[in-house]
């Protein structure tokens, strides 16, 4: 039986509202964190934790808590991610549509446990709906007095301000994410600094996910230890899965991370098996920047052992044989879609999304996306696929931000596991054109 | 000529009261925002200079935000805009189809605004609802799950809503 730490509620007729939510045992991590742990116990309980940044880069969150800089009379701030627009990732929508309190709830302890006054969740523009959701369960949470001044007694004031963007996926990189929070263009910065260090109007940032931040209300009500418990190896906790894409149940799925790629995709409680009677034939586990895996290398590691749905397994071989967890977005390809079409509808994504700063990004992008178009549509050479592979290596690795890898790595992916669907759009141009 | 109603201006301020003294300027994309809603449901080179005024900066620095960002308008737009999304997963699930087919029924590509006004098609990258696909955004909200007779009513039900608006 699967174990449930964020969405266990989330179908509680109501639970959107702080009367439901708090009857169900809502903002109990509040009055703990605030009333009986201090802001060193609970970065002390999230290092227990083992908890990873959801956002995809898997960083542990306690460690990050514990950088970030201190300088006197110099204000901190807290920033939630929920830019959310990896291909392929929904999760962070779900969470705060049905459940908004627990992301409230979350960033009040986090928040005190940075010292942020005024925390900001950004939030990308197109959910303008959730906005509203967000701005209610606010109000809502400042008049039961959890937010505001002197929350529940203790002097800790807090203000939570939601910004929508406008549309721009490199917004959701945390340092394009503080440029546009400051109203500019979302151009990354040079890391390091860290945000930790120098984040939004310089001064001490931590940006984590919205999964991130709503998992610290379970850690805090569990204890670290309990919560590390949960899971397997560095994977601990439960970790929320967008999955789409040729599957009988597109959806959320909340996992705890030791069951199997196997039993997640065929499995009735999760994917519930390919659509229409198919064959599975590859997926893309972890949102469309990492690597795609045939179905043989996705369901067995090279070495022939079973993969499981958690950090280390889906890494397992590399990207030579293996793929990566990323931001729990998983793209299930059956066995009528084409490769090398779906990889350049991502190129076109990445090419689209680029923020011009850096030439092999900018270049590079629009370059893949014009030699994908013409190897898709019949008018390619056999040499353009050595031309693509050349491209993304020059990109991989020379630029400011990791978007111009995550435009890299899916093109990467697809020649090295699937060639042969590239040389017979060349080879079949008739065909292809089709 | 531009200007925020009593009400528009009431907004404008909270927006602003979120940031730091001295930091108004990081209001800058929720109140493009309220100005492209307010003025048209685009952003004209009088707005953006009321923009720049009312935020006082620079209007290059309103200009240079306004291009950057995919949800503001630079040319007028249809009162409805359908934007579906085209990335991947919506495409394993036959976005292509649902593009093409609003095509055909509006007469319009990709881009292009129907002759009355009415509709404006756009195809759009992910939007984060690749498990409901295909699917478009319509105004504040999403439309999921789309096949081509959903579409045919949500026309209808935009043509009605236009005419019981006049
Ligand atoms: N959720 C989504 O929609 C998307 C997620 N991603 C994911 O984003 C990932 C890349 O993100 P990045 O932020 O560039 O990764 P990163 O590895 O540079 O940083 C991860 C986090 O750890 C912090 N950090 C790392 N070293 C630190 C240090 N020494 N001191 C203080 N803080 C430190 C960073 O500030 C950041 O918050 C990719 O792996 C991809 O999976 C990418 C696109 C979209
Ligand atoms: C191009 C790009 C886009 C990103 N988009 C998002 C995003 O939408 N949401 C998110 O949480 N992290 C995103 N990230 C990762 C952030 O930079 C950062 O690592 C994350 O917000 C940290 O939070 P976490 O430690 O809780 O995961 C993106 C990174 C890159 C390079
Ligand atoms: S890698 Fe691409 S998106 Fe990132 S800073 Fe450079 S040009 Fe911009
Ligand atoms: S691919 Fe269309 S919403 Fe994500």
């Amino acid at each position: 039986m699967s174990i449930k730490l964020l969405l266990e509620k989330a179908h509680v007729e109501g639970i959107r509202y702080f009367d439901v939510y708090r009857r169900e045992g809502g903002y109990r991590s509040v009055e703990k964190a605030l009333k009986e742990m201090g802001p060193e116990a609970i970065v002390e309980e999230v290092k227990k934790s083992g908890l990873r940044g959801r956002g995809g880069a898997g960083f542990p969150a306690g460690m990050k808590w514990s950088f970030i800089a201190k300088p006197e009379g110099v204000p901190r701030h807290l920033v939630c991610n929920a830019d959310e627009s990896e291909p392929g990732t929904f999760k962070d929508r779900y969470l705060m549509e049905f459940i908004p309190h627990l992301l409230i709830e979350g960033l009040i302890v986090s928040s005190f446990a940075l010292g942020s006054n005024d925390t900001y969740i950004y939030i990308r523009g197109e959910y303008a709906w959730i906005v509203d959701i967000l701005e209610q369960a606010i109000s809502e949470a400042k008049n039961n007095g959890f937010l505001g001044n002197n929350i529940l007694g203790t002097g800790f004031n807090c203000n939570i301000h939601v910004q929508r963007g406008a549309g721009a996926y490199i917004c959701g990189e945390e340092t394009a994410l503080i440029e546009s929070l400051e109203g500019k263009r979302g151009n990354p910065r040079i890391k390091p600094p860290f945000p930790a260090v120098q984040g939004v109007w310089m001064r001490p940032t931590v940006v984590n996910n919205v999964e991130t931040l709503a998992a610290v209300v379970p850690i805090i009500n569990m204890g670290g230890e309990e919560y590390a418990k949960i899971g397997v190896g560095r994977s601990t906790g439960t970790k929320l899965i967008s999955a789409c894409g040729n599957i009988n149940k597109p959806g959320v799925y909340e996992i705890d991370m030791t069951i199997s790629v196997e039993e997640f995709i065929y499995s009735d409680e999760y994917c519930g098996g390919i659509a229409n009677g198919k064959k599975l034939k590859a997926c893309i586990p972890g949102g469309s920047s990492v690597p795609i895996l045939p179905a043989n290398l996705l369901l067995k590691t090279a070495k022939g052992e079973t993969r499981y749905m958690n950090y280390e397994s889906l890494s397992d071989g590399g990207f030579a044989t293996g793929s990566m967890m990323g931001s729990g977005g998983f793209i299930v390809l059956d066995e009528d879609q084409c490769v090398v079409r779906h990889t350049l509808s991502l190129a076109r994504f990445y090419r689209h999304e680029s923020c011009g700063q850096c030439s092999p990004c900018r270049e590079g992008t629009g370059w893949m996306e014009k030699i994908l178009k013409n190897i898709e549509y019949g008018k390619g050479k056999l040499s353009d696929i050595d031309l693509l592979w050349d491209i993304q290596r020059k990109i991989e690795g020379n630029t400011i931000c990791p978007l111009g890898d995550a435009a890299a790595w899916p093109v990467a992916a697809a020649i090295r596991h699937f060639r042969d669907e590239f040389e017979w759009h060349v080879l079949h141009p008739e065909e292809a054109q089709q | 000529m531009v200007k925020f109603s009593e009400e528009q201006l009431a907004e404008f301020n909270r927006l602003v009261s979120r940031y730091p003294e001295g930091k108004q300027k990081s209001a800058l994309l929720p109140v493009l925002h309220l100005a492209q809603d307010s003025f048209g449901g685009w952003l004209s080179a009088e707005t953006m200079d009321y923009v720049a005024e009312m935020l006082q900066i620079s209007s290059i620095e309103v200009y240079e935000v306004a291009t950057f960002y995919s949800m503001y308008n630079l040319k007028p737009v249809g009162k409805y805009m359908f934007e579906v999304c085209q990335t991947g997963p919506c495409m394993l699930r036959g976005s292509d189809d649902i593009i093409a087919y609003i095509g055909e029924k509006l007469g319009i590509k990709p881009g292009e605004t129907t002759s009355d006004g009415m509709f404006t098609l756009k195809t759009v990258e992910c939007l984060g609802a690749c498990g409901y696909a295909p699917m478009m955004q319509l105004g504040k909200h999403y439309r999921e799950h789309l096949t081509r007779e959903k579409v045919d009513a949500i026309i209808e039900e935009c043509r009605s809503k236009a005419a019981n608006m006049n």
